[in-house]
């Protein structure tokens, strides 16, 4: 039985009249999604079934947020991004600065290409993280991935990550099997990923039939960490205490380099093209995927009235230190990238280890009662320049 | 359309097995019923309209249980659910109705003026009585699965039907969507508001898509008939009142209801209905008459009295805390409604309702007073007739010490309670009395 939508009694129905109630509505896909570009997808689908209502229901279902401006879309498959062009193309050129449908994303995982980022200074900067996410060639994405799917991803993950060896040598925690004792410890290590509340998230699907075949792997060192069938097929993290982002990220890139590797020989590589780079679930995490950030003390520096306009030309986005959701607390912050397509692994990380020595300077020269008005940069580019880039995530 | 996998084309390319939910930590009716075997033979099977088995099971996969019920786990998403899938519903509906069986028949009244009394339970301590059911428009898919233009469809054949109501049932529609900002405070002051559904139930099974496009209220100028829009179903009917005074709010409820089912037909639309399910609606748990009739009773010493879940359960009685199915009880206050939707009629179960009260309230006052004396000096040893008529404190007795033996669950119970000159004397129909073997 061909089909072309999940409901099949909707294309009965004028455009006009399935057209989503957008008026309320503040993220990309609302900005971008009109009745003609409706009318055009609507009787689209992927090969395994996703079609445009799929995309865009959970920004429908979430008009907004208080604090970032949301994408309002997801992806389902590779060719999701194909098949819907004409909204999602749009949507990647606000939310990743302008950038073209012709453009090239680079990717470079080449650790030693990092000048600097070993010595951030620990009094002021607590911890060090760099988080990608990858998606399994072969498979659907999370909003729509079936049980046998998501657990044909866990069974590789295991094999794969079962195999790394010296300082990547761990063990996988499923979320439905672990003990009480074990999963007290990963909530004490910080680790631990619950079933996602956030209606951003749960309202594209990504929750269904949890916590099966959703889990934890870390080495024994705790300072790698994978997180399976999350918000992407694998989510992966390097971090430590202290400043030195160039110890995280040869981790980073070395790990995720041999796990590549493994997934490879079995055939089912990482989703990656040269337009887009690696193809996520969030259109925002394309391109590289990486957030390199640190949480750091800048209780003067927060308060100052150029605070955001210095984070803005560095190219750097601030969040709590619980996340992006949150609120920062005691004057620490959590700063990070705000780029991910444009631009390459590397590039984003020294934006990081470069603004965050400047910020931690600032700090120090305000704490002793001096002028940082010399100090304030000029716009950092690295994709092309967008006027009212005010997009963060 | 709910979400993902539910109509993902690959999952064909996996085998049964490693498609079958585990349900493993899971206590609901579709957990009960459905097998590795059933679920192999109806993955791939689809009804009309696309909806699928992934789609009919994921509210049930997603939420293992609930501490004060047990939940259905599984849900319709078009009239033809029901038959497409049947192989997993009929069981479930069998488990969840008492013994219904695929052959049974389910017959409908909502004739009011074959309710006997309800006229006056004690306002003392029966605070207000309702009635609520629900209807789904034939020819639309159901809000687990409905587009936005099916939503708004219904929606507008609501609101055209619902403005051509007069006399007492004379109202206004509130669209949630562009409601002021005094309108919603009055019509959270009245309870009427209901609010974008939060518990998990609801929302796997993607009944709060688009909110709150196409979604109101309409009740009528008194206040006391209220009719839900695109909510948990196509319509909530609902009917209420201060007091105890169940039978004029079960008479402004069939009178509504019938009023407006004529209205929709006259527009080509009726309500979605056959003889072996009755009314069609989303929850498998609603069909039939879709009826909770209920009361809000002040009932402190009977609550606490060990043998409370007993006696209910043999008035074919529930209890809800008066926030609603996910809330206990407040200062003794319950909730008191019929158990049962399928296999008796409105009026049969409007009927257990008003005589279990009625008893309940009884109960309550003698414990209240300390009349009540164990054993009462009447009592044979051996009483079997089938169409007894019994004193109150015998009736009591029997309740309470667990004397009545119940028949088989298919079997038909009406009890019959009136209460004059101060004399609760009641009908046993069916029901055996003897003593418990000790």
């Amino acid at each position: 039985m061909t089909k072309n939508c999940h409901n099949d009694y909707k294309m009965k129905f004028t455009t006009d009249e399935e057209f989503p109630d957008l008026s309320l509505h503040n993220n990309h896909m609302a900005k971008v999604l009109t009745k003609e570009i409706y009318e055009k997808l609507r009787s689209k689908s992927t090969p395994s079934g996703f079609t445009v209502d799929d995309v865009i229901q959970t920004g429908v279902d979430n008009p907004g947020h208080p604090f970032i401006m949301t994408v309002g879309c997801v992806a389902g498959d590779e060719e999701s991004y194909e098949v819907f062009k004409e909204l999602l193309d749009p949507v990647i050129s606000d939310r990743h600065g302008g950038y073209k449908p012709t453009d090239k994303h680079k990717t470079d995982l080449n650790f030693e290409n990092l000048k600097g980022g070993d010595d951030l200074d620990p009094n002021y900067v607590l911890s060090s993280r760099v988080r990608t996410g990858r998606s399994i060639k072969g498979f659907t994405l999370p909003p729509h991935n079936s049980r046998g799917e998501r657990r044909a991803i866990q069974n590789l993950s295991i094999e794969a990550l079962s195999s790394l060896e010296g300082e990547f040598k761990g063990k996988y925690y499923p979320l439905d099997g672990m003990t009480d004792a074990e999963q007290e410890q990963l909530i004490a290590d910080h680790f631990l990923f619950d079933k996602p509340v956030s209606p951003l998230l749960t309202c594209a699907g990504m929750a269904r039939d949890w916590p099966d075949a959703r889990g934890i792997w870390h080495n024994d060192n705790k300072t790698f960490l994978v997180w399976v069938n999350e918000e992407d097929h694998l989510r992966v993290i390097s971090m430590q205490k202290g400043g030195n982002m160039k110890e995280v990220f040869k981790r980073f890139c070395v790990g995720l380099q041999k796990i590549e590797e493994i997934f490879k020989k079995h055939n089912h590589g990482f989703m990656w093209n040269e337009h887009l780079g690696y193809i996520l679930t969030c259109p925002s995490n394309l391109g590289t995927g990486l957030r390199g950030g640190v949480h750091v003390k800048l209780p003067k520096l927060s308060t100052h009235a150029k605070f955001e306009e210095i984070l803005t030309r560095l190219r750097l986005q601030k969040r709590g230190t619980g996340g992006v959701d949150t609120a920062s607390v005691g004057g620490v912050f959590d700063i990070s990238n705000a780029d991910r397509l444009g631009s390459s692994e590397v590039e984003q990380v020294q934006l990081v280890v470069d603004g965050v020595k400047l910020m931690v300077e600032m700090e120090k020269k305000l704490e002793k009662g001096e002028s940082i008005d010399g100090m304030i940069p000029a716009q950092k580019f690295v994709c092309d320049p967008q006027e009212e880039d005010k997009s963060i995530c | 359309m709910p979400f993902g996998n539910t109509h993902n084309k690959f999952k064909l390319n996996y085998s049964a097995e490693q498609e079958y939910p585990d349900l493993s930590q899971h206590n609901n009716h579709m957990a009960k019923v459905l097998t590795p075997e059933m679920y192999a033979q109806l993955r791939d099977k689809e009804t009309p309209s696309g909806f699928t088995l992934d789609d009919v099971i994921q509210t049930g996969v997603d939420n293992p249980g609930h501490p004060f019920i047990m939940t259905v786990g599984c849900v319709a998403g078009d009239e033809e659910t029901y038959e497409v899938f049947k192989d997993l519903l009929d069981p479930v509906i069998e488990d969840r109705h008492g013994g219904y069986k695929p052959t049974d028949k389910h017959k409908t009244d909502l004739n009011a003026e074959n309710l006997q009394g309800g006229d006056d339970l004690d306002p003392n301590y029966v605070l207000s009585s309702r009635v609520r059911t629900g209807r789904s428009i034939r020819g639309f898919c159901l809000p687990p699965h409905c587009s936005r233009g099916e939503r708004r469809g219904i929606e507008q054949l609501s609101i055209e039907a619902l403005d051509s109501l007069e006399g007492d049932l004379k109202g206004k529609y509130y669209a949630l969507k562009n409601m002021t900002e005094e309108e919603q405070q009055q019509l959270i002051d009245d309870h009427f508001l209901f609010d974008k559904p939060v518990s998990p139930l609801l929302l796997a099974s993607g009944m709060a898509r688009d909110w709150p496009d196409a979604r109101g209220i309409w009740h009528n100028d008194n206040k006391t008939f209220l009719v839900w829009v695109n909510e948990e179903d196509h319509l909530r009917v609902i009917s209420m009142q201060k007091g105890g005074n169940m039978r004029e709010v079960f008479n402004r409820f069939c009178t509504g209801l019938t009023k407006i089912e004529d209205l929709f037909k006259d527009r080509g639309h009726e309500f979605m209905w056959n003889e072996h399910l009755g009314y069609v609606l989303t929850c498998p748990s609603n069909l039939g008459t879709g009826l909770r009739a209920g009361v809000h009773v002040k009932l402190p010493h009977l609550s606490k009295h060990e043998k409370f879940g007993e006696i209910l359960k043999r008035l074919r009685l529930q209890k809800r805390g008066t926030g609603g199915v996910d809330t206990a009880a407040v200062g003794g206050v319950f909730d008191i409604s019929n158990a049962d939707r399928l296999g008796f009629s409105e009026v049969e179960l409007v009927q257990m309702v008003v005589d279990g009260v009625n008893l309940l309230v009884n109960m309550e006052k003698r414990l209240e007073s300390g009349e009540l004396r164990w054993p009462p000096d009447d009592v044979s040893s051996e009483v079997t007739e089938s169409h007894q008529q019994v004193t109150g404190e015998i009736i009591m007795f029997h309740l309470i010490k667990g004397y009545f033996r119940c028949p088989e669950r298919n079997q038909q119970v009406i009890f019959r309670s009136t209460c004059r000159g101060g004399r609760l004397t009641g009908a046993v129909d069916g029901w055996s009395l003897k003593p418990a073997d000790l």
